[in-house]
C-alpha cells in the first residue's frame, strides 16, 4: 500500500464509520446517568464525600 | 534483612550507573544531569538505610501498616513543595516580566537571559507548581472518595519524589541550555524517559488505589484525575519520540519532522492544557468546592456530560495553534471547529461549579477560601470563553504571536489553576496538620484580593498590548508598505509591560503571604484576629424592657 492510499483510506474512515462510532459512543456515554434508574446512583455519588470523615486522617504529621 | 541488602544494593547500582554516564558524557549539561541523578541516587540510598529499624529488620519482624488511616506524608511534603514551587515560579515569572520593560536585567550572562529564563518560568509554574499539586490533591482526593488507604506506598513516594527530581532536572536544563525547543515539552530524551518511568508508576499507584475501593461508585473527581494522567501519557509519549545523536550526551533529534512535527507538537501542547491544567484541575473543583462549600455538586449528571464532552472535544483543538501555517487547511478548520464546541462543556462545568453554592451564596462573603474558589471558577469560565474566540480564524489572525495570548493564557493559569490550587492548599493545610483552622483567615483575604488585583493588571495590559500589537503589523500604508517598523511596536509596548510587571509583582505578594500562612499553621500557630464576619451586637441594648409609669 503506497503513502497515498494509507492517508486516503484513514480518511474516509475517519470522516465515516470512525466519525458515527466517536458520535455514537459519545452520545450514550453522556446519556447514560440520564437513565431514570440512575437518579439514585448520582444522589448517592454526589453526596459520599461527606460520609468520610469518621475515618479520620493519619498521625496529623506530629 | 534480604529486602533490605536488596534495596541498598538497587540504590548503590544506579549510583554506579549515574556515576559511569557522567564519566563518559559528552557534554556539560548531561554531565550535570548525571551528577544530580547520582546525587538522588545517594539520597535515596542514606535516607533508605537511616530509616530502617534494625533490631526489627534482625528479628525478621515487618510491621503491617494500618489499613484504617489514610497514608498522607506525601500529601503533607505536597502542600509544602506546591507552595515553594509557587513562589520560585512566579518570581521568575516577575523577573522575566522586568527582562522585558529593562533589557539590562538579562544581566549579559547567558544563564540569565529571557530565552533560558521563559521556559524555567512555564516548567515551574506548570510542572512544578501545577504538577505537584496535582499529584498532592489526587494523592488525597483518591484515598477520600474510595474510602481506602494509598496501594502501593514505596511505589507512590517514588512518583513523588521521581517528579520532583524531574522538575529539578528540567529547570537545571533550562538554565544550561538543555533543551528539546518544544513549548512546554522542553527537558531533553534522558528527563522524558525518566518522566516516562515515573508517570506509569503514578497510573499503577492511583489506579491500585480505586481498585482497592470500598465505594461502590468511582467519585467524578477520580474519572478527571484518571483521564488526566492517561491522557498526559499518551501526549508525553507520542511527542517526545526522540533519536539521541550518544546515549552519553544530550542532544537528540524528533522522528517527526516538518509540518507533521508542528502538529504533533501543538497536538500536544494544547492538550497538556487540556488534560493536565484543565482535567486534573476541574477535580480539585469536583471535590473541594463542594466539601468546602458542605453542598453536594449541584448537578452531578451535568458533570458526568462535562467530563465526557471534554475528552471527546478537547483532543482535537490542537491544530488551531497553527492557523495560516503549512498545515492543510482542513485540519486547521477542524482544529477552529471543535475549540468553539469546547466552549458548552467548558461553561457547563463553570456552571456546575457556580451553581453547587446555590443557597449558600452567603458563603462568599464569610468565607475566603470559597470567595477564592468561586473567583477561580469564574476565570475558569472567562478564559474558556475567550479561547474559543482566539481560535476562531478571523480573531487569530489579529491575536496570533500577539501578547493577546500570553494575556489570555494568564487569565486561565493564575485565575483558574492558581486560584483553585491556593484554595485546596488553604482547604488542605488545617486538615493534613490537625489545627482547627489556617493561621490566619484575613491574610487568605488579602491573598485573594492581591491574585484579583494583579490579575486584572496582567490580563487587562495584554489585551491592549496584543491589539496594539497586531494591528501596527498589519498596517499598510498607500505605498503598500508596512507602516510599522517591529521596534516602533516594541516602544509602543513598553507602558503594558510595565503594568504587566506591577500585577506580576502583585500576584506575587499574595503567594508569599500565603507561604507565610501555611508555614505558620504547620508551626501550629493561630494568628488572633477578628473574625471575617460577627453577627451585630449591641450590649446596651441587651437587656429586658422596664415599663416606665406614666406620670
Amino acid at each position: 500500500m503506497t503513502g497515498h492510499s494509507t492517508y486516503e483510506t484513514l480518511r474516509h474512515f475517519a470522516d465515516s464509520w470512525g466519525l458515527a462510532m466517536m458520535v455514537i459512543a459519545f452520545v450514550g456515554l453522556a446519556a447514560w446517568p440520564f437513565r431514570p434508574s440512575a437518579r439514585q446512583d448520582n444522589e448517592a455519588a454526589a453526596n459520599m464525600i461527606f460520609a468520610e470523615d469518621s475515618l479520620g486522617g493519619d498521625d496529623n504529621g506530629e | 534483612m534480604e529486602s533490605l541488602v536488596a534495596r541498598a544494593g538497587w540504590w548503590l547500582a544506579a549510583l554506579l550507573f549515574a556515576v559511569f554516564m557522567f564519566a563518559n558524557a559528552l557534554d556539560t549539561g548531561f554531565a550535570v544531569h548525571m551528577a544530580i541523578f547520582a546525587l538522588a541516587a545517594l539520597a535515596g540510598l542514606v535516607i533508605s538505610l537511616r530509616k530502617t529499624d534494625y533490631k526489627l529488620a534482625a528479628a525478621g519482624i515487618k510491621l503491617p501498616t494500618d489499613q484504617s488511616r489514610y497514608d498522607d506524608d506525601l500529601v503533607r511534603a505536597g502542600v509544602i513543595l506546591t507552595t515553594f514551587w509557587g513562589c520560585v515560579g512566579f518570581l521568575v515569572g516577575l523577573v522575566i516580566a522586568l527582562q522585558l520593560s529593562f533589557p539590562a536585567l538579562n544581566l549579559g550572562f547567558e544563564y540569565t537571559t529571557f530565552g533560558r529564563l521563559r521556559p524555567l518560568h512555564t516548567s515551574a509554574v506548570i510542572f512544578a507548581f501545577g504538577g505537584t499539586a496535582l499529584i498532592a490533591t489526587s494523592f488525597y482526593i483518591v484515598q477520600r472518595t474510595c474510602r481506602a488507604r494509598l496501594a502501593f506506598p514505596a511505589l507512590a513516594r517514588f512518583v513523588f519524589w521521581g517528579y520532583q527530581l524531574f522538575i529539578v532536572l528540567a529547570a537545571t536544563g533550562y538554565v544550561l541550555g538543555v533543551t528539546q525547543g518544544k513549548e512546554y515539552a522542553e527537558p531533553e530524551w534522558y528527563v522524558d524517559l525518566w518522566l516516562t518511568l515515573v508517570w506509569v508508576a503514578y497510573l499503577v499507584v492511583f489506579v491500585g488505589t480505586i481498585v482497592k475501593r470500598t465505594e461502590p461508585h468511582i467519585y467524578v473527581a477520580n474519572w478527571f484525575f484518571l483521564s488526566f494522567i492517561l491522557t498526559v501519557a499518551m501526549l508525553h509519549l507520542v511527542n517526545n519520540v526522540n533519536l539521541p545523536v550518544s546515549v552519553f550526551g544530550s542532544l537528540s533529534y524528533p522522528l517527526w519532522a516538518g509540518v507533521q512535527g508542528a502538529l504533533v507538537q501543538w497536538w500536544y501542547g494544547h492538550n497538556a492544557v487540556g488534560f493536565f491544567l484543565t482535567a486534573g484541575f476541574l477535580a480539585m473543583m469536583y471535590y473541594f468546592v463542594p466539601k468546602q462549600a458542605e453542598r453536594p455538586v449541584y448537578s452531578y449528571r451535568l458533570s458526568i456530560v462535562h467530563f465526557w464532552a471534554l475528552i471527546f472535544l478537547y483532543i482535537w483543538a490542537g491544530p488551531h495553534h497553527l492557523h495560516y501555517t503549512a498545515l492543510p487547511d482542513w485540519a486547521q478548520t477542524l482544529g477552529m471547529v471543535f475549540s468553539v464546541m469546547l466552549w458548552m462543556p467548558s461553561w457547563g462545568g463553570m456552571i456546575n461549579g457556580l451553581m453547587t453554592l446555590n443557597g449558600a451564596w452567603d458563603k462568599v462573603r464569610t468565607d475566603p477560601i470559597i470567595r477564592m474558589m468561586v473567583m477561580s471558577i469564574a476565570f475558569y469560565g472567562m478564559s474558556t470563553f475567550e479561547g474559543p474566540m482566539m481560535s476562531i480564524k478571523s480573531v487569530n489572525s489579529l491575536s496570533h504571536y500577539t501578547d493577546w495570548t500570553i494575556g489570555h493564557v494568564h487569565s486561565g493559569a493564575l485565575g483558574w489553576n492558581g486560584m483553585i490550587t491556593f484554595s485546596a492548599i488553604y482547604f488542605l493545610a488545617p486538615r493534613l496538620w490537625g489545627r482547627t483552622r489556617m493561621y490566619s483567615q484575613r491574610m487568605i483575604n488579602w491573598h485573594f484580593w492581591l491574585a484579583t488585583i494583579g490579575i486584572v493588571f496582567y490580563a487587562a495590559s495584554m489585551w491592549v498590548a496584543g491589539v496594539t500589537q497586531g494591528l501596527m503589523w498589519r498596517e499598510y500604508g498607500a505605498d503598500n508598505y508596512l507602516v510599522n517598523s517591529f521596534a516602533e511596536t516594541v516602544a509602543a509596548l513598553h507602558p503594558m509591560y510595565l503594568a504587566r510587571a506591577f500585577g506580576g509583582i502583585l500576584y506575587l505578594s499574595g503567594a508569599l503571604i500565603m507561604a507565610w500562612n501555611v508555614w505558620q499553621t504547620v508551626a501550629g500557630n493561630l494568628r488572633q484576629e477578628e473574625p471575617l464576619r460577627q453577627p451585630a451586637y449591641d450590649p446596651a441594648a441587651d437587656r429586658p424592657l422596664v415599663a416606665v409609669p406614666a406620670e
